[in-house]
């Protein structure tokens, strides 16, 4: 995974000029990463306390994209058609497309068009990210209040709205994180478009003009 | 007794107060006052022309203990959006077009929440830091107070910060600008709590996680928490306000607003971006080739005019304006503001506010003697990188209609002969 190079921010002070006001002395706006490099900050301070293991696996509620973190349990299609109805039909819809709140099935082959739908379909990259959601925040009046197995299920059933897994599978650790997303190559990092600094006789603002 | 010697006052006062600013010849204003010595206000008991308020004793101190604006400044709040389907995964937006100077007042300052602002007690909260690290480590409030502090002034905008614009845009500065706030933030760099933790080699990325009901998560690269990322428990010398991520929060300089976890309880080190829903399904830009472009970090540089701005109106008619605006960079410090009152045309270089300090707000400015004619007014920031703010135009060419997410473009303001400003783009405008 490559990254956008993040700006070093070691220039401490320096004069700047402007054409039309004063000139300035900017004043000194030391880095946290100076600070953190101060010789009292060379060794370890000795503050915190050390977590239990009881508390990490409580905390530790993230899955990665390979899987990793995902607990025991499993749940099928049919259960997360029953779980989906009684606890996110009301925001997302009967067949997950109706809103009020996020669209989550359809929109294949939409993304390149002037209308495109935005779904965990037809958008989103990695199925284990539903997982992490939907356990850590959903339904949004009662986050983490769905067990493994119902988390699978709803997992399941969202997927196979969307016709990426068929209506009877089942979905568990090992399962899950071997699911293909449709957008899992959609993604990329490009740069800001850059602006022109002229000053006179310049195009105008106003596209009607 | 007082009271009613202070109504009958007051209304005197009103009464010689009208007079004298309609004979002076303007709207209602400072000018009223000081006409008020001219012939006008001859044959006028003097004591009606003394201001009512140095009649009566005012209030006492600490009138309430925590101090509150004018009375006369209520109008001054932000803006909830109503268009969300739920407040409770929404925003508020905070009044550019009423303040001054570069810092925002922690009341107004603008509000992301992806499931609202929960009530957490600091005794019972810490931050934990585990995965790839030496040792794992809890700081509890009072483990985080023994770590020497900073304060540093940084600005926040939120990642969808005029996303209006890009399809349907705004004719009011409030939503398409509103997502914007600056303020002096304490607290203990990232860096100096990764050190006590002990991050191994294959440690390249942290997981932010908050308490509140959405355990909001984002990945972080570790360059940028060893760099100038802030833990802060603190915003312009008071503790963090419940919305804006009490007891403590992550701040990253620079970085789009919802990367700076609110209410922060958790930072995993790992080897790869853990790929949340809020850094892959929402805060990526949809490309027109249907591609996205993921980890979009810096929040480029940008300017906008906030007096006059879309909304509002330039009251009084003709004459001297005092154009004023804000312009920041996540890149670093800003070099350099044009301001255009032809439509862009020709472009002229406004005075800066000092201190102009690296990713945070600096604000502009630049008299105009407006004609009364219609005009097209605007400014545009180089940031000390080089980087020029695009046009519109521009950056609808690079990124599409429906990247919604980093539009940094040049706004151009409309004022017509009657004063009203609205924006070029909108509908109608």
């Amino acid at each position: 995974m490559s990254m956008p190079p993040v700006r070093s921010l070691t220039v401490i002070v320096s004069v700047i000029g402007f054409l039309s006001g004063p000139t300035v002395t900017a004043p000194s706006q030391e880095t946290a990463k100076e600070t953190a490099k101060s010789p009292g900050a060379q060794q370890r301070l000795g503050i915190g306390q050390t977590p239990t293991d009881e508390l990490i696996k409580a905390w530790n509620i993230d899955i990665a994209p390979d899987g990793t973190n995902l607990p025991s349990g499993a749940g099928s299609v049919a259960q997360g058609q029953k779980i989906f109805a009684d606890t996110c039909a009301a925001c997302h819809g009967e067949h997950g497309t109706e809103g009020p709140m996020d669209r989550l099935v359809g929109g294949r082959g939409t993304l390149d068009t002037k209308k495109p739908i935005m779904t965990v379909g037809s958008y989103w990259p990695y199925a284990t990210t539903l997982y992490d959601y939907i356990h850590r925040a959903m339904p949004l009046t009662a986050p983490q209040s769905l067990s493994a197995d119902q988390v699978y299920a709803v997992t399941a059933y969202i997927l196979s709205l969307n016709r990426i897994i068929p209506d009877d599978a089942v979905l568990d650790r090992n399962s899950l994180p071997k699911i293909k997303m449709p957008n899992r190559d959609g993604f990329e990092h490009t740069e800001a478009p850059r602006g022109a600094d002229c000053m006179t006789n310049c195009t105008p603002l106003d596209p009607q003009k | 007794m007082t009271k009613s010697r202070n109504g009958t006052a007051i209304d005197g006062y009103r009464r010689q107060f009208l007079k004298t600013a309609a004979l002076g010849g303007v709207a209602l204003g400072g000018a009223g006052l000081l006409a008020a010595k001219a012939p006008a206000a001859e044959g006028t008991e003097a004591s009606s022309l003394i201001p009512p308020p140095m009649l009566v004793q005012g209030k006492p101190v600490a009138s309430p203990p925590y101090g509150a604006p004018s009375e006369f400044e209520r109008n001054v709040v932000r803006l909830a959006n109503d268009r969300t389907p739920t407040p409770f995964s929404s925003w508020s937006f905070t009044p550019l077009q009423d303040l001054h100077g570069s810092i925002t007042p922690n009341g107004l300052f603008y509000e992301r929440n992806h499931n609202g602002v929960p009530a957490i007690n600091p005794d019972h909260h810490g931050i934990l830091i585990h995965g790839l690290v030496e040792r794992p480590l809890l700081f509890s409030m009072d483990d985080l107070m023994k770590f020497p502090s900073i304060s540093r002034i940084y600005f926040l905008e939120c990642s969808g910060n005029s996303s209006s614009e890009f399809t349907k845009p705004s004719a009011d500065i409030r939503w398409s600008h509103g997502l914007l706030s600056c303020a002096e933030w304490t607290g203990v760099p990232l860096a100096a709590l990764l050190q006590e933790a002990g991050i191994r080699p294959e440690g390249k990325w942290i997981l932010a996680e908050g308490a509140d009901a959405a355990a909001m998560t984002r990945s972080i690269p570790i360059e940028k928490a060893m760099d100038d990322a802030l833990i802060a428990f603190a915003q312009n010398g008071e503790r963090l306000r419940a919305e804006q991520g009490y007891p403590v929060r992550l701040l990253l300089p620079g970085y789009e607003g919802n990367m700076s976890v609110k209410w922060l309880r958790r930072l995993k080190v790992g080897n790869a971006p853990f790929m949340t829903r809020e850094e892959t399904s929402k805060y990526t830009g949809l490309l027109p080739d249907g591609h996205s472009s993921q980890f979009n970090f810096v929040m480029e540089a940008k300017s906008v005019i906030t007096r006059p701005a879309a909304g509002g109106t330039i009251s009084g008619g003709p004459g001297l304006i005092q154009i004023s605006g804000l312009a920041w960079s996540g890149s670093g410090k800003i070099k350099q503001v044009d301001v255009t009152v032809d439509g862009g045309r020709s472009w002229h270089l406004a005075t800066l506010d000092v201190p102009i300090l690296s990713k945070a707000l600096t604000r502009f400015r630049m008299p105009w003697r407006w004609d009364g004619s219609p005009a097209i007014i605007a400014s545009r920031v180089t940031d000390e990188s080089g980087y020029v703010q695009p046009t519109r135009e521009a950056l609808l060419a690079a990124r599409g209609p429906q990247f919604h997410y980093h539009y940094n473009a040049i706004a151009p303001w409309k004022i017509d002969a009657g004063g009203k400003v609205t924006n070029v783009y909108a509908a109608g405008a």
